[in-house]
Parts: C-alpha cells; structure tokens; sequence
C-alpha cells in the first residue's frame, strides 16, 4: 500500500529538500569549465535559450545564450541558479523500494521486475485499466510522445493523464472549440506590432519575465496594455488601464466588453460576416450584458469596463495574452471562449501585429499536450475517439485499433478513481499531486487507499514518499530531445551531463519496464532521435504535424514552428493568415458563454475570495525550486496577501501568523498586508507541500469541458493563528531552510562512490 | 582588445522584482556567491514597485574621496573598482559616505567590494552580466544611440544633487521628460511619515521579518 512509514521530518532529513548553493563543487573548487551546451531552460513554456557549463560530468555553471532569438541572453533566477539542481545533495542516485522504515536502496532488476509483478497482478485481477499512469509536461516531446505510447501499449490502459490538467487545458478545449487546433495563434515577434495589448489572467511579469521584453518592445512603440487581474501585478502597476476583476467573473467582464464593442460599432462585420459561425447567436447572448449589468457582478465599474472597450475597439492592431487566471475555472473555457469572441468580432487575427495566445505555462507545456499525453488524444493532437486518427496511429505502431485503449479518465477523476477503489496501481512521472492536486487532502486519501504507487522522479519528492518503488530518473539537461515553446518553436533540448550514480534517464526507465512488461518490439529505439523520427510520423498529416522538423532543421534554424508537413515547409510562425481556421469548414466558431458563478462563492461562513497563483522564484510544485538555496531565500514558503482595510476589519497586522480556512482543510502563514489586491480577496501563492499546500484549500470541481480544477476560486476565511497552529508553522517554515546534512553534502561534492 | 566600454542605463519603471540580476551577478568567480546589484521595493506594502541599486561609478565617487588609504581607484573607463586589497584597511568610511549606499566591506575579506560593471566581461566586449539576464530592460548596457533607438520616450539623466552635493555619474537614469536633475532630500527622507495603510499594521510586533515575505 502506497503510505508513509516515517514521520515526514524524517523524509526531509534524509531526501530534503535541503536547500544548495554554490557550484558542484564548492565556490573555492569550481573546476575550469570544458564546454558550454547550448540548450533551453527547464522552466516555463518560454524555454529561453541558455549555455550550461559543463566540466567533467558536472554542470558548474551558466553563460547566457545571446544568439538566441527569442531571449537573446535574458534570463529569470530560475533559469539562472538551475544549474545547481544537476548536482543536488538530494538527487536520487539507487532505486529505492520502501521497507517498515523509509526506504532501501535496491537494485534495478529487483525494482523494476517488482513493478512489473505488480502491475500483472493489478490487471489480472481488476481488469488493464485498474493500473493508471500520471505524467507531466516537464518531460520533452521524445519522452511526452513515448509516456503516451507505454500507457496504451505496455501498461495495455486507458488511464493515462497529466499534469496539464492542472494548468492549462482550458486553454486547449477553448482553442480547438474556436480555431480547431491548440496553438498560440502568432510568434511572440507580433507582441511589438501591436498598438493594444490585452493581458487577462495573467502575472506575466513573475510567470513569464522574458515575455516581459516584448511587451516592453511594444510599449517603446507607443502601444498601450490593458491587465485584467484581482491583484495589482508588476505588469498590472504599469498598465495603461487596470481593470481589478473580482475572481471568478471574467466571462462577465467580457461579454460587457462585446455588449460595447456591438454598440459602438466596433465590430468588423465583413470578417465576423464571412469567416466565423455563430455571430447571430453571440450577438443575441450580449444583448442585456451592459457594463452596467457587469459591474455589480466583477466589481469593476461600469466606466472602466466601457474605456477597455473603447481601447479595443478602436485599435487597429492587437494582441490578446491569456493564462491560468482565466483557465484555472469551472468554466474556464467559457473565459478562454468570451477573450476569442473579442479577437475575432474584431477581426484582429492572422495578420502582422494582431494575434492572440495563452502563455502556456510548464516547460514543455505546448508539446506535451500534443503527442498523446492526455487520456483523450493521440500524437499530432489527435483525437482517441475518432477512427480515423486511431487507424493513422495504429498503422504508426504496427497495431490493431482492439489494442489501442479509448479514451480514459482525466487527472482529477483518476485520483477519485484510486479513492473509490477503482483503480488500484499508478505509475507516476514527472507530477507532484501532494502540491498540486486541488482539495489536496483528498488526494492524500486517496494516494493511501492505493494498493501500488511507483514514482519515477530526480529527487524524492512529497508524491514519491509514499511510493513502493521510487526509480531514479533525470532532469532535462541530462536527456537529449526537443521541446516546444509557448509561440510553437519547437527548440533542442542538449544532454549537457548523464545521471549520477544509478540514477537513469526516464526514457531508459520506460523502454527498459516496456521491456519487461514483454513489448520490446514496440519499443527499440537507437535513441531519443529515433524516437522523435517516430513521432513527426505519428503526427504527420495531425493538427500538430511535425512531419517536416528535423533536429538538424532545427539547430540551423534555432527552431521551426508547427504546423511544418514537409521538410521544405518553412513552419508556420504565424496561424490563420489565409484567414481560415483548423475546422473542416474552414470558420472560426464563435460561442455564447453566458455567465454562471463558480463553484463556491463567499457566504456568511466563508465570506473571503481565496485564490491562488505562483511566485517568481518557484516553478510547479517545487520540487526544484525549493532546493535551490537563493531562490528559497527569496522566497522561503507560502504567505497570504491581504488588503489593509480587511486586515484591519478583521483585526489582523502585517507578518502575523494566520490561518485561512475553507471547507476542506485550514493553512497557517504569515500575513502580507499589501495594497495590490482587491479588498475582498486573499491570494496565496501554492508551490509548497501537504501541511504547507494552499491546495488543501481549494475546489475539487471541474470544468464540465475541460475538467480543469478551480484553483483561482474558493471561499475562505482568516483569523489569528491559535498559539498551537502557529508554533507548528514556526517548525514547518524552519524545514524550508535546512541545509543538508554533511554526508549528502559531501556526497555531492565527491560525487556518489 | 580592450573593451569598448558603453553607456550603462538604469530604467527602474520596467523593473519586476524578478532579481534575475542578483542571481546573476552572484555568479561570478570573483565575488562568488555574493550579488553586487541589490533589488527592493520601492514602496513596500504599498505597491509592487522594485528599483535595481548598481553602482553608478561616479565621475568624482565620494567613496574615493573619503578613503584614507587612497585605496579606491576610477580607471581611464570610468569604472570605479572595489578597493585595493594591500591598502584597503576596511575602515567603512566608503560604506557609509556614498549617497547611494553601494559599497559594501567585507570583514572576512578586509576589502570592500562592489560593482565593477563586470570588468571581465566588459573588458573582453560582453555585456555586464546584469544587463545580459535583465528580462525586461531595466538595465541595460549599450550606447546612447542604440537606447534612443529602441526607447524613443526614453530621457537619461546623469546629475543628482544630495542636499548640497552634486554628483555626475558614468550611469544614467531613465526618467520621466523634463527631468534634469535628480534631487534627493536626505533629511526629508528620514522625517517622512509612515503612510497610513504601513502606519495601521506597524503598532504591533511582526512575528515575521519582511525579508520572509
């Protein structure tokens, strides 16, 4: 059974996270570096271009990557200080299979033969689909591509999802409702083109630094940036109009904004006329929503509402940025919707200067939501339901379509399948749900009920401690393959060292368990080329179609841009500018999505707006992050943001210790008494985990599309910590700091014996 | 070849808090693990605005004119270095003269330490490493020209008056248009009131330093 057999101090003590600094070896021993790998950073759906220095099978440092064109050297702390992560004194360098008392070092053989054993025994008693695998977008296209193969051919299930789930899917279910393909409709290179830019949901000043340039090119050039979000963000402080929307309203919002636009004859008929659908029918579903219906419902007023509508209806070039602000939703599909509804009753689409994108968030979170990663879609993002895309994929893999699993259950509903009992075995990679699920008591409980968990991760993360087996896997500058960026370059990701000590790649890891499993037929690969030479075959002819990149395309052309068919195709930068969308009829499809409240809303018992968000210096759950000693120090753990007047309403002071409290569980944090949020909400950032996660707070509910968890709303209230609640904080933030202990240190310095 | 030395611009409106900067910087061999840029908000509690400190490498630095040890130097490119470690006797008269507050002496080291616009690299034609990583251009380093080009609103300043001193520095400032000079009222600075909101949620002890939060 999947569970604890230490108190969790004692994971800590002996896997961190303990906080590093300094090269591998110590300040005063940095070895003289012997090379500079080109590669990407690990971070963020930017993927900035960044040189590690290597010397031995070290990464010792970093230089900026100043010829690449996106970031052309710019970097966030992140990127910088991930070099430190290589040579961790927490890596993960034996497989590990658990004993009365933690864990012992175990042979692969052993390891991987007990998960294969397991896996037999799950199935044969409850059927292939009781055995579920949860994979991550961290993970590059070769290995995204090759997850989404294991699942169907070597575990034989259908329960095969991600942790993009919990980030960004909205996004994709509103983009192929609108456009019919999954893709940031232009480069980032249009960003300066365009005189208005509409950022909605999105703190792209501390999620997306690098972006930051482009959107200071196009302020340079005279444009003007609208920012939709509850709290005033670097970005929102700069903004030429900041609209302080209350959480959960921005369908409102919007369809104010068409209610205008409609009005004052701001819409581009011609285009609405002969390129879109349902324009009858959206008109119709505005028609009542004036700026003064929304502004009781957002809380910002009517006048605002109407300027923004002005703004963009009378520019002549645009750009319209969204994120997990108004993904993150029970109908985040409906905001991704009523944002693509202005694009294009303006028309602003497909041309130079006019463009539209969600800033995807993970690492590889626009390639590994392509190849297969989700439990409804096949590689070239195609669907799993639809014979036609299975009979291309089936003949890929030299299958039957009666091999081929359909479609399978999605994150959420997989955690509240092992919590029934229904499935009983999962294989985990590349996810932290002990951060990141929503409700995160419940997917605790739900972990504990499971009769197997094997965790593949570099370093032990809160996920892996209850794990079975725990198999040691690599970080991305440890693996060779592609990713692609949130504009759809598809960029090379450089192996810049191997694994230490026993750790392996996690693409030996699955051809290696396929292996055993007894597919190695479907899974003899020379290498992670080989693999990618599969998967632009596998795409081919898919909405996502990489038939034409090659890696030698891309290191000529510092990466090419999907859709690219053929090896002549120059990729495609910028989308749409035939002016016709992805759907077979060639329309762009406009959606009423008339407002409904979220899930859970304030009352007399919660009477606060929680949500949630990131910080600079974190990425996902943290699992890197919090072991890298600046980036701890800049900021060591959660915190809760609170307007003064409710401060004092409530009789609280700046940095004193509180608890928030929902209906499914009560966090203890300093308090930040700050004037940047909308007095009736809190926000508290969620990169830590179990008794630290502000993902004990939040909603299990879904969007009914997308199922997509509200992490941006919930009901909540805050009071004094007791004397108890506040010493047990005292402790746990204490733990954020620890420095490792000097046997894992040194072990780090002399590398593993 | 050495150099050519460019123009280094501080543009602290575009600054984000991100402290790229300080990540960065502390990576070099020389000062190894200790940033010589410094990133705080202007305004705490108040607003999420955050300014970049480098060293401004004054034409006539006050730190080198308050050393008894005559043990800090401007080179023929207007780059002022830390002090000289054989004549350095860490005596903090730099640290706190400078109307800036940039230097910093090291007790362990007996020296003071600071900015020296990246020698290394600016000396081999790179970029400092502040201005390379800076995602949004709140430093940047490259000629005047280039800066009017890219940033045609942009206005740089160089003259900063405290109290009655005036200073030029090889840095300059973007600010707003019809701004000259910059001038800094230390005395006012230290008398000014806390603002209301800092002011209603200060009377109590704060269980967390804010370099927690």
């Amino acid at each position: 059974m999947a569970r604890l057999t230490l108190p969790i101090a004692d994971y800590v003590r002996a896997y961190g996270p303990h906080v590093s600094d300094s090269p591998a070896k110590g300040w005063d021993h940095k070895p003289p570096v012997e090379r500079l790998v080109k590669t990407h950073c690990c971070f963020c759906g930017m993927q900035c271009g960044i040189q590690l220095q290597v010397a031995g099978n070290q990464v010792v440092g970093f230089e900026p990557w100043e010829d690449f064109p996106f970031n052309e050297g710019r970097l966030c702390p992140k990127g910088v200080k991930r070099y430190l992560q290589t040579h961790h004194p927490d890596r993960l360098t034996s497989p590990l299979i658990r004993t009365a008392s933690g864990f012992r070092e175990a042979g692969w053989d052993e390891a991987l033969d007990l998960v294969v054993t397991r896996v037999r025994e799950i199935q044969a008693r409850r059927g292939n689909d009781a055995f579920a695998m949860m994979s991550g977008v961290s993970l590059s296209n070769e290995k995204s591509y090759l997850v989404g193969k294991f699942a169907r051919l070597a575990l034989h299930t259908a329960n095969l999802d991600y942790n993009g789930r919990f980030c960004m899917v909205s996004a994709g279910a509103g983009n192929k409702k609108a456009f019919g393909i999954d893709r940031a409709a232009n480069a980032w290179a249009d960003l300066p083109e365009a005189e208005l830019i509409f950022v909605a949901g999105s703190n792209v000043s501390e999620c997306f630094p690098t972006l930051m340039h482009y959107l200071w090119q196009a302020r340079d050039r005279g444009a003007r940036i609208i920012v939709v979000d509850p709290r005033v963000t670097p970005i929102g402080r700069t903004a030429d109009l900041h609209l302080a929307v209350r959480p959960g309203t921005d369908s409102a919002l919007n369809q104010a904004i068409l209610h205008e636009l409609i009005a004052n004859g701001w819409v581009d008929d011609g285009f609405v006329r002969e390129h879109c659908t349902g324009w009858t029918e959206l008109a119709a579903s505005v028609a009542s929503c004036t700026a003064a219906w929304a502004e009781p419902i957002t809380g910002v007023p009517a006048a605002q509402i109407r300027r923004a509508a002005r703004m963009w209806g009378e520019a002549r070039t645009s750009f319209l940025l969204h994120a997990r602000g108004v993904e993150q939703h029970t109908k985040g599909v409906d905001n991704v919707l009523s944002l693509i509804n202005l694009v294009l009753a303006t028309g602003r689409i497909g041309r130079k200067g006019c463009g539209y994108a969600t800033i995807t968030g993970q690492g590889n979170g626009q390639g590994g939501r392509e190849h297969g990663h989700k439990c409804d879609q096949l590689p070239g993002n195609r669907d799993i339901e639809n014979p036609v895309h299975r009979a291309h994929v089936c003949q890929v893999w030299g299958i039957t379509d009666a091999e081929l699993p359909h479609k399978g259950k999605t994150a959420v509903e997989i955690f509240e399948a092992m919590h029934d009992g229904e499935i009983e075995g999962l294989l985990n990679i590349c996810c932290n749900p002990l951060v990141s699920h929503p409700d995160m008591n419940f997917a605790r409980a739900a972990i504990e009920r499971l009769p197997f968990l094997c965790v593949i991760d570099f370093f032990l993360s809160e996920t892996a401690r209850y794990a079975d087996v725990v198999l040691p896997g690599s970080l991305q500058e440890e693996d060779d393959g592609t990713s692609t960026t949130a504009e759809g370059r598809v960029v090379r990701i450089r192996a810049a060292v191997s694994p230490p000590g026993e750790a392996r790649t996690d693409t030996w890891i699955l051809l290696e368990l396929a292996r055993r499993l007894g597919r190695a037929d479907k899974f003899s690969y020379a290498d992670s080329q080989d693999i990618f030479n599969e998967l632009r075959r596998a795409s081919a002819g898919g909405t996502a179609d990489y038939a034409g990149i090659t890696w030698e395309r891309i290191d000529q052309e510092m990466g090419v841009f999907w859709p690219c068919p053929s090896e002549g195709h120059p990729g495609t930068p910028r989308l749409f500018e035939d002016q016709r969308s992805y759907h077979p009829d060639g329309a762009f499809h406009l959606h009423p999505t008339p407002y409904r409240p979220s899930a859970e809303v304030p009352d007399a018992e919660y009477p606060i707006y929680l949500t949630t968000g990131r910080s600079v210096f974190h990425y996902l759950s943290g699992t890197q992050t919090r072991r890298i000693k600046f980036l701890v120090d800049k900021a060591p753990g959660p915190l809760c943001e609170m307007h003064p007047s409710l401060a004092a309403q409530l009789g609280l002071v700046d940095r004193q210790l509180v608890t928030v409290e929902t209906r499914r569980g009560a966090l203890s944090v300093p308090l930040a008494v700050v004037e940047s949020i909308r007095p009736d909400t809190v926000f508290v950032p969620y990169h830590w985990p179990e008794a630290l996660a502000a993902n004990q707070l939040t909603v299990r509910a879904l969007d009914p599309v997308s199922k997509m968890p509200e992490f941006k709303v919930a009901a909540c209230r805050v009071r004094a910590a007791t004397a108890e609640e506040a010493a047990r904080a005292r402790t746990l933030f204490a733990e954020l700091r620890l420095e490792a202990p000097e046997d894992l240190a040194r072990r780090a310095r002399t590398g593993p014996p | 070849m050495i150099g050519p030395f460019l123009e280094f611009y501080v543009d602290p409106q575009r600054c984000i808090g991100c402290k790229a900067c300080e990540a960065a910087c502390a990576e070099c061999d020389t000062h190894r693990g200790t940033p010589m840029i410094h990133v705080d908000l202007v305004d705490p509690g108040i607003s999420p605005q955050t300014a970049a400190t480098v060293c401004m490498h004054c034409v006539n630095p006050t730190c080198a004119s308050v050393c008894p040890a005559d043990a800090i130097k401007v080179d023929e490119h207007g780059i002022v270095h830390s002090s000289l470690k054989p004549r350095c006797i860490a005596c903090n008269n730099c640290e706190l003269a400078c109307p800036f507050g940039v230097p910093k002496v090291s007790i362990g080291l007996a020296q003071m330490q600071k900015c020296d616009m990246c020698f290394d690299r600016t000396s081999a034609g790179k970029r400092p490493m502040c201005a390379t990583v800076c995602p949004t251009g709140a430093l940047f380093y490259g000629t005047a020209a280039e800066l009017h080009a890219r940033r045609p609103q942009g206005h740089a300043i160089n003259l900063w008056r405290f109290g009655v001193q005036e200073i030029r520095t090889r840095v300059h400032v973007v600010v707003p248009e019809g701004v000259e000079v910059l001038e800094v009222d230390v005395a006012e600075i230290m008398d000014r009131e806390p603002t209301a909101a800092v002011a209603a949620t200060s009377a109590e002890p704060r269980e967390f330093p804010r370099e927690f939060l």
